[in-house]
């Protein structure tokens, strides 16, 4: 029976993510290059401004495709939790109607940014045959960090589609602590720009940053300083990663003891 | 070996309706140190308790308000009772409304899938289902077009194609029937036929009496939240037609306080119905005659009209005193009529004419109202008895 059910969801979760794929660019021209060309434009303005004209980065070897890199991780976290703030209120029809697992319905549309990350990162690659960086093989980690990231976006959605069906204002709220964590992770300007000691050991606790950097690290340059070099320990490394855990399980449960009443609330 | 399908004991629920909506945190802060919020308690349901066994065929009505639409979301776990307990036995698919989930940017085919995917079959399962449903709909030419240039009646065509397909222990149903044209609703009653022969355990919650006296093995009837009648599926129409009645003259009389006035001071009318005994009564069982008794007292009416019709609009018989030679100077009658009609809602309609058609004086448009019964030694089908024999 258990077995059952969990292949119907599975069903049931691929057809709602080909149905979210399938609406993402409906009536635009580009369709699918959308998901492209948007890290890369975003990409193009930040390399003009702050790597051409500001000059930031410039001690660091192959700075634009760490840029990129950081931009498109950025991105990911961004989608899955914009996503899913939205997911549960969005499928009002599906929540009032049917009985299918409410989870399915926020991990679904993660799953969508999940596989708009995978097309990114292709583009990255292609960026990094192009510009002959020699290819490193720490690069197998790299889904490590994905993991990490898609699970904080994953325990970070529950908690905000949750929240989201009671009170709207999380929408607004949201889009603002998006805002401020562009600026206080290091995407756009390397962490060496930050004070040593308490600022740096501070932002890396983030596990955005620290994410971030590993995937730096681990793709373009072993000269990334990484939360294991700000620290000189490499143990701290399970402090972001607790929280993205911590993070989850609240969700999870914020999200579970919700989730029943989410067809009155709504 | 456990053959209940459904298990309800002691179950309430109520909606807190607050005064004012808590939509944003300014509310909050606003309001939110006053920790009393003023809520509306709206009690739904309120300890109802019933078994549904394997093979049941359950009808749930009611009125409009009455709960039964939340009991029926309560069962399929949409929402969560306040206290009590649900038991369900075996895979439960709830039709709450057709075609759930389907997108208009997508197109027959893409929907028929996701829609299978809502009710819980995969690709391949769908994929082997997919030439029968598009049969069925009769839609084959208009599956890789847009949902959107579909019509509502396509629509429903394939929604419901769909949910015939949906192979599960118990199917929950909520006024399907409501929806569509009078073709799709015999495909509807064929489909219950089917679904009945099978012996499948389904819950439907309707308004129409004759689908629960004919398909329905129990019944209940819930009025304000509370089980006020369960078992026998005719008892149950017989007593939810007796509601919608009270209801009904009780508004009738509402209506006449106002309206009367007028009437009578046009044709000072008055129209009783009662059987062949005199009783005053408005429930008969098919071949029963029926009197209405008729007086009214303006001199200019020449002519009296009387109609039967069904309480859905269509117009059953009528006749008046000129087509029938009857002399009506007395300003009173008594209309005899054999009620060769079957189980279901009726209502007379008078009309008080002068001696041409045109000359309306008055008319009854809500003249009494009449509820057939169903009857069992009933020997003929349809609406009305037909004068006819066998040669």
């Amino acid at each position: 029976m258990k077995q059952h059910l969990s292949k119907q969801n599975r069903a049931l979760l691929s057809e709602l993510v080909r149905t979210d794929f399938k609406l993402r660019y409906q009536g635009s021209v580009l369709g699918y290059i959308w998901s492209l060309l948007r890290p890369l434009l975003l990409f193009t303005i930040l390399y003009l401004v702050f790597v051409k004209f500001l000059r930031l980065g410039s001690g660091v070897p192959n700075f634009p495709i760490y840029l990129l890199l950081g931009i498109v991780l950025w991105m990911f976290f961004n989608d899955i939790t914009n996503q899913g703030l939205k997911s549960i209120v969005g499928r009002v029809d599906l929540i009032r109607k049917v009985r299918i697992p409410r989870w399915l319905i926020v991990v679904s549309s993660s799953v969508s940014a999940l596989i708009n990350l995978t097309l990114n990162l292709l583009v990255v690659l292609i960026f990094l045959l192009l510009s002959g960086v020699d290819l490193l093989l720490t690069g197998f980690w790299l889904p490590v960090v994905v993991l990490e990231v898609f699970l904080l976006g994953i325990g970070l959605s529950l908690i905000l589609a949750t929240a989201y069906v009671k009170y709207r204002d999380i929408s607004y709220i949201w889009e603002i602590i998006l805002q401020a964590g562009f600026y206080i992770t290091p995407i756009l300007y390397p962490l060496s720009l930050i004070p040593e000691g308490f600022f740096q050991k501070t932002v890396m606790l983030n596990p955005l940053a620290q994410a971030i950097q590993d995937a730096r690290y681990a793709l373009v340059t072993h000269q990334t300083d990484t939360i294991s070099s700000v620290y000189g320990n490499p143990m701290m490394r399970l402090v972001p990663i607790l929280i993205c855990l911590v993070l989850l399980g609240v969700g999870i449960l914020y999200f579970k003891k919700q989730a029943k009443h989410f067809a009155e609330d709504i | 070996m456990n053959d209940t399908a459904i298990k309800i004991d002691k179950l309430s629920k109520s909606f807190k309706l607050p005064h004012e909506k808590h939509d944003s945190i300014k509310s909050i802060f606003l309001n939110g140190f006053n920790i009393k919020r003023k809520y509306e308690k709206q009690e739904v349901l309120d300890d109802i308790s019933l078994e549904i066994k394997k093979g049941d065929f359950f009808g749930i009505v009611g009125r409009n308000g009455s709960g039964k639409s939340t009991l029926l979301k309560i069962m399929s776990e949409i929402y969560t009772a306040d206290s009590g307990s649900v038991e369900v036995n075996g895979n439960l698919v709830p039709f709450i409304e057709l075609g759930v989930g389907f997108n208009k940017d997508l197109t027959g085919r893409e929907n028929v899938f996701l829609n299978g995917a809502l009710l819980g079959f995969n690709r391949k399962e769908m994929a082997g289902m997919y030439d029968e449903i598009v049969d069925f709909a009769e839609l084959k030419q208009f599956m890789d077009q847009k949902l959107k240039n579909y019509s509502s009646g396509m629509k429903v065509r394939l929604a419901f194609s769909i949910a015939i397909r949906a192979q599960s222990d118990i199917l929950v149903l909520d006024e399907v029937l409501a929806v569509g044209d009078a073709g799709f609703q015999n495909k509807c009653l064929e489909y219950f036929d089917t679904i009945k022969r099978q012996k499948d355990t389904v819950v439907l919650v309707t308004h129409d009496m004759a689908t629960v006296e004919k398909y329905c093995n129990k019944a209940i009837l819930i009025e304000d939240g509370k089980i006020i009648e369960a078992g026998d599926p005719q008892k149950v129409a017989n007593e939810y037609t007796a509601i919608h009645r009270r209801e009904y003259l009780k508004k009738e009389a509402e209506h006449d306080k106002t309206q009367d006035t007028k009437t009578q001071r046009k044709t000072g009318a008055s129209i009783k119905l009662h059987d062949s005994s005199q009783q005053e009564k408005n429930r008969f069982k098919p071949g029963d005659q029926a009197v209405l008794e008729v007086s009214w007292t303006n001199p200019t009416v020449k002519n009296v009209g009387v109609a039967l019709l069904k309480r859905t609009g269509e117009y059953v018989y009528g006749t008046n005193t000129i087509a029938d030679e009857f002399d009506i100077s007395s300003k009173s009658l008594l209309y005899k009529i054999k009620l060769d009609i079957s189980q279901g809602d009726y209502i007379f309609k008078v009309g008080f004419f002068g001696e041409k058609a045109e000359d309306k004086i008055d008319f009854v448009d809500k003249g009494p109202y009449l509820y057939i019964e169903t009857d069992e030694d009933q020997d003929w089908g349809g609406i009305t008895k037909l004068e006819s024999e066998w040669g």
